[in-house]
Parts: structure tokens; C-alpha cells; sequence
């Protein structure tokens, strides 16, 4: 009995495969190495990024492989270099605070290589089960590395709240996918698409199929209001882990929406917009409004991640190419602020997270100035201030949006990022006008933290001053798929 | 469809059942029958079936059972595999050392790890 093996496609799959390759190889650096392999698991795991961005970027012309499960098409390629960005940018913060924290060991870096693997699995997912398979690849390596600070409670009751919850919003998914299976034969996009358009007679199974496919996305992204473990597990987290959630999860989510919604969902354009725009709504407002009360940076950023995500899903709404290579551009350039403001209150919170309060920025002008400006820079960027790349990367979703006719939705969005500004430059107030209320040895950035901060800056400052050449990159990547 | 091609399956179930049932009747017709308290008792596994739930385990069994429920259901591939050997030809071949290789990685790590000690 012949059997017919569907044609393989290791080009495509290349980035995954020397991602989880790396992972394994990390694996064993931290049971031969035992302890002294700080730096090398590090090295191992950028070099492991750099070898799956190198593959990323010779993936070929746009196609699909392993029978319609898998696209390798410009989309998927610009999103992998976000997450491997990404989490590069997370090693190098992970690698001083790890250090102090006793756990810079090679399983915190095979997880973060595995989760980035699930990433972009889910970014070329153009089939559902490559979906779940990458979902569950990056949720179960998120669990362990939220509690990957053993000896914090804090730290365990975040992996907890996350499993649990997260568990729960899997379960949702699934039930979505079964039904949209149920409802239309087919497991990947196009097919669903396809079956959709043609007018299905169980259109009812289709809709609530997508509104719980929705549902459990929308706890992934942490869109309100599916959002309330994000507050807590965002805290309780080790910082680096934080700011690896926080980014290219986020970006996974998104991008995975985006395929969903241009290649299957769009039969039922109305309902779909609706409840998108809904869900923007009340992420940026929810987002932003809760953030200004808080007086812990953690929790304060957990929060202005909740209206980043409300502010790209404004992109999703408007749902034309133009959008859609906006979000794109606004992951990236997402990714690179919010990792780095991470990394520097990783360094300002001390050992074992004593100090995360916004207070404790203070006097950091005078005892690291250099510090101080980058942060300066990078929150500007966040609260959206020209010529950081942040206003930009907003600028071009929400005059996408006005083309789109989304109007209501630009002025809560206009409204929201007004109020952002407010809670972003409090970290600036506290930096250059508050005293410290100890005092206290002046803080001082390791080498790796400084690469990760000088990088995401200057990419921060180039696609605010240039950001056409960014969008146009992001638009050619749209246009492929 | 032909029907005859489930027959192997029935038969297959028929001394399935019958080898279970077997077992259980004569074992109960020509067993010897010495009754004593602590055999009349339900038995699990050797624990006893009255106990305070509040004893703790060691974390050991878990780990191990863990582990065994890993290997035991990665093990279960190699069944297919192995049927169909022949016609996967080389490419099932390399397919499945991939998968192997994989393993091997996993069973260094704990076993470095000393996850297998009983220590």
C-alpha cells in the first residue's frame, strides 16, 4: 500500500526548526553545564534567534505549504522578525536580572525559545490546527516562565491565575473551532471561507463558533473584557518575563486575528467589524482609565498594554490593507519601546523586585541621567509623542481608520491616548522633579541591558523620523497574502 | 461494504471478552477459598482503603508517573510507524530518528537532572 507523503517544505518551517533546535541544545548546556553556564545559555539562545532571523529573511517567494496548513508568505515574515526581535531584546534584559535572581539557568531560555516558536507557528497559521498547536506551544512555556521565580509567592500565584484562566479560555477556542468545523467542513481558513461566502445553512453554529474563537483570542491578546488576569499575572511575573508577555504574544494574537479575519471571517463583515470595534473600545478605555489610578509601574504597565492592544485592534476594525500593515507596523514598533521600559525598571526595582512602585523612579535623573533620558524617550514613545516612533506607529493605524469611515472609533482612540499621556509622564515627573525618599547606591545597567536599550531606542527614534520605509515594508508583506 | 472484513474484529473482541471473563469464572470455581479478615478487604494497589487522606506523598511518584506517562505515550507512535515501515520508505526512516533524536533530548535532560534518582 503506496502512501503519499505531502510534499515537505523545510524552508518554510526553517526558523521553527533552528528555534526549537536551539531549545533542545539549550536543554543540554543546562544539565552539563550546571551553574556556571549564565552567559553561555544566553549566548546559545541569541545565536539561536540570529540563526531563525537569518532563515526568516531567505524564506522565498510567498506560498503555502504542508497542504494548506502553513503559510510562508510576507505576513508571517515580517511577524517572525518581530518575535525574534522581541525576544532578543528579552534575553538581553533577562540576563543581568537573572543573574541576581538565581535563575539563569538554560530552561529559562529553551522556554522563551520554545514560546517563540509557538509564536510563529501561530503567525503562519493558516489552518486551525497549526493555530492551536503554535497557541498551546507559546501558552504552556508563558505558564512555567510566569512562575519561573520560584521563591516569590507572587510569582507562583501568577503561573497559577494564568494556567487556570488560561486553561479555561483554550477551552473556548476549541469549542469555537469545533463548531466552525461543525458548521462548514473545514479546519483551514480559506476552506472556511470559501464555505462561508457560498451562504451556509448553519449560520448560526458559524457565529457563535467565531464568537467564542473570539472570546478565547481576545483573552490572549487580554482585550477587555477578557483582560482581568492580565493585571495580576503581569505582576507577579519576573520583569523579563513580563515584558516577553507583554510584546510578542500580543503581536502573535494579533497576527492571528488578522488571518482569521481577512481569510475566512470576512463573510459576515458586519457583525465581525461590530464587535471588534467594541472590543477596542473598551480595551483603550478600560486600559488607560485603570492605569491612571495605579502607583506600581508593573501593574501600571500591565495596564497601558491592555490599551496598546485596544489601540491596534482600531487597526483590526478598519480592516483594509492599509490597516492591517499598520497594526503590523504598530507591533513592531510596540515590541521594541515596551521591552526596553521593562528592562530598565528590571534595573530600577533592584534585587528580588523590591522596588517597583513609580516612586521609585525618583532622583533617578540625577543618579543615572542617562538612564533617565532613555526612559524619557521611550515613554513619550509609549504615550504616543512626535517624533518618537510611537505617534507614528498610531498615527498611521488611525488615519486608517478615518479612511475606513471609523470615525467614532479614531475620536476614542484620540480621547484615550490624551489620557495616556497623563500616567506616561508621570514616570518623567517622578525621574526629573522628585527627591528619592532613601538613599540609595545609584543604579548601573549591565552591557546586555544597554544593547537592548540603545537598539530599541534607535529603532524607536529611525521608524519615528523615517516611518514610511517601515509602513511600505509592512504594506509589501500585506500585499503577499 | 463487506461486512466480512470486521470479522477479525469480532473474533478479536469475542476472546478479548472471553479470555477476561474465563480467567475471572475459574478462578472463582477452582480457586481455593481460605477467608481471613485482611483478605476480605477491597484492595487497591496495596494501600489500604481506610486511611487519613491528609498523608502526604513523596512529590517522587508523581514525577515518575509523570515521566512514565510521557515516554509511555510517545512509545505508542512507534507502533504505527513501524507497521507501515516498509512503504515510508527512507523518509519515514529519517522521520521518525528526528523524533527519536528529540526523545533522546528529553531523556538526557531529566535523566542529568536527576529526575530518575530515587534518592
Amino acid at each position: 500500500m503506496p502512501i503519499t507523503i505531502p510534499p515537505i517544505d523545510l524552508l518554510a518551517v526553517a526558523p521553527e526548526i533552528a528555534v526549537s533546535g536551539f531549545a533542545c541544545l539549550l536543554l543540554m548546556t543546562a544539565v552539563f553545564l550546571k551553574g556556571k553556564g549564565g552567559w553561555v545559555n544566553a549566548c546559545v539562545a541569541l545565536v539561536g534567534l540570529a540563526v531563525a532571523g537569518w532563515f526568516a529573511l531567505c524564506q522565498g517567494a510567498p506560498r503555502s505549504a504542508y497542504s494548506g496548513m502553513y503559510a510562508a508568505d510576507g505576513f508571517t515574515q515580517f511577524f517572525k522578525i518581530i518575535f525574534l526581535l522581541g525576544t532578543g531584546l528579552v534575553v538581553l534584559v533577562s540576563v543581568k536580572y537573572n543573574e541576581e535572581e538565581n535563575m539563569n539557568n538554560g530552561e529559562y531560555y529553551a522556554l522563551l525559545l520554545f514560546s517563540t516558536a509557538g509564536m510563529m507557528l501561530m503567525a503562519a497559521a493558516s489552518d486551525m490546527m497549526t493555530l492551536f498547536l503554535g497557541l498551546e506551544l507559546l501558552s504552556i512555556s508563558l505558564y512555567v516562565l510566569a512562575g519561573y521565580a520560584r521563591n516569590r509567592p507572587g510569582s507562583n500565584e501568577a503561573a497559577l491565575k494564568y494556567f487556570l484562566l488560561g486553561g479555561f479560555a483554550v477551552g473556548f477556542l476549541l469549542y469555537g473551532m469545533a463548531m466552525i468545523y461543525g458548521a462548514t467542513g473545514h479546519t483551514d481558513f480559506a476552506g472556511i471561507g470559501r464555505e462561508a461566502a457560498r451562504g451556509a445553512d448553519n449560520r448560526l453554529y458559524l457565529v457563535v463558533g467565531a464568537v467564542m474563537l473570539l472570546t478565547g483570542l481576545g483573552f490572549k491578546v487580554a482585550a477587555v473584557p477578557f483582560h482581568q488576569w492580565t493585571p495580576d499575572v503581569y505582576e507577579g511575573a519576573p520583569i523579563p518575563v513580563t515584558a516577553f508577555m507583554s510584546a510578542g504574544p500580543k503581536a502573535a494574537v494579533l497576527a492571528v486575528m488578522i488571518r482569521v479575519y481577512a481569510q475566512s471571517v470576512s463573510f459576515m463583515h458586519v457583525d465581525w467589524l461590530v464587535w471588534l470595534s467594541v472590543l477596542a473600545v473598551m480595551t483603550m478605555t478600560v486600559g488607560n482609565v485603570a492605569a491612571l489610578v495605579q502607583s506600581d509601574a508593573k501593574r501600571m504597565l500591565a495596564f497601558s498594554s491592555i490599551s496598546h492592544a485596544g489601540y491596534a485592534m482600531v487597526g483590526l476594525a478598519a480592516a483594509t490593507r492599509e490597516a492591517v500593515a499598520s497594526v503590523a507596523v504598530y507591533m513592531l514598533v510596540y515590541t521594541l519601546m515596551n521591552i526596553a521600559v521593562f528592562g530598565i525598571l528590571a534595573l530600577v526595582a533592584r534585587k528580588n523586585e523590591q522596588r517597583t512602585k513609580m516612586r521609585d523612579f525618583a532622583g533617578l535623573a540625577r543618579s543615572n541621567p542617562v538612564l533617565a533620558v532613555s526612559m524619557t524617550i521611550l515613554v513619550f514613545s509609549l504615550a504616543g509623542i512626535p517624533p518618537m516612533a510611537g505617534f507614528m506607529a498610531k498615527f498611521y493605524v488611525l488615519m486608517a481608520a478615518v479612511k475606513a469611515g471609523l470615525y467614532w472609533l479614531v475620536l476614542a482612540a484620540v480621547l484615550n491616548s490624551a489620557v495616556g499621556i497623563y500616567y506616561y509622564l508621570r514616570f518623567t515627573v517622578h525621574m526629573y522633579m522628585d527627591e528619592p525618599e532613601e538613599k540609595l547606591p545609584p543604579v548601573k545597567a549591565s552591557p546586555a541591558l544597554v544593547v537592548a536599550i540603545a537598539l530599541s531606542i534607535i529603532g524607536v527614534l529611525l521608524i519615528g523620523v523615517v516611518p514610511s520605509a517601515y509602513l511600505e515594508m509592512a504594506g509589501r508583506a500585506v500585499v503577499s497574502f | 461494504m463487506k461486512l466480512n472484513q470486521y470479522l477479525p474484529v469480532l473474533i478479536m473482541t469475542l476472546a478479548a471478552i472471553g479470555t477476561a471473563a474465563g480467567m475471572i469464572l475459574l478462578t472463582s470455581i477452582i480457586g481455593p477459598k481460605k477467608k481471613f479478615d485482611d483478605k476480605m478487604e477491597p484492595f487497591e494497589c496495596g494501600v489500604s482503603p481506610i486511611a487519613n487522606p491528609k498523608s502526604r506523598f513523596s512529590v517522587r511518584f508523581y514525577i515518575i508517573a509523570m515521566l512514565f506517562i510521557l515516554f509511555d505515550i510517545e512509545a505508542v507512535f512507534l507502533f504505527p510507524w513501524a507497521a507501515v515501515y516498509r512503504s515510508l520508505g527512507m523518509f519515514g526512516f529519517a522521520e521518525m530518528l528526528v523524533f527519536i533524536v528529540v526523545l533522546g533530548v528529553g531523556l538526557g535532560y531529566i535523566w542529568k537532572k536527576g529526575a530518575l534518582e530515587w534518592e
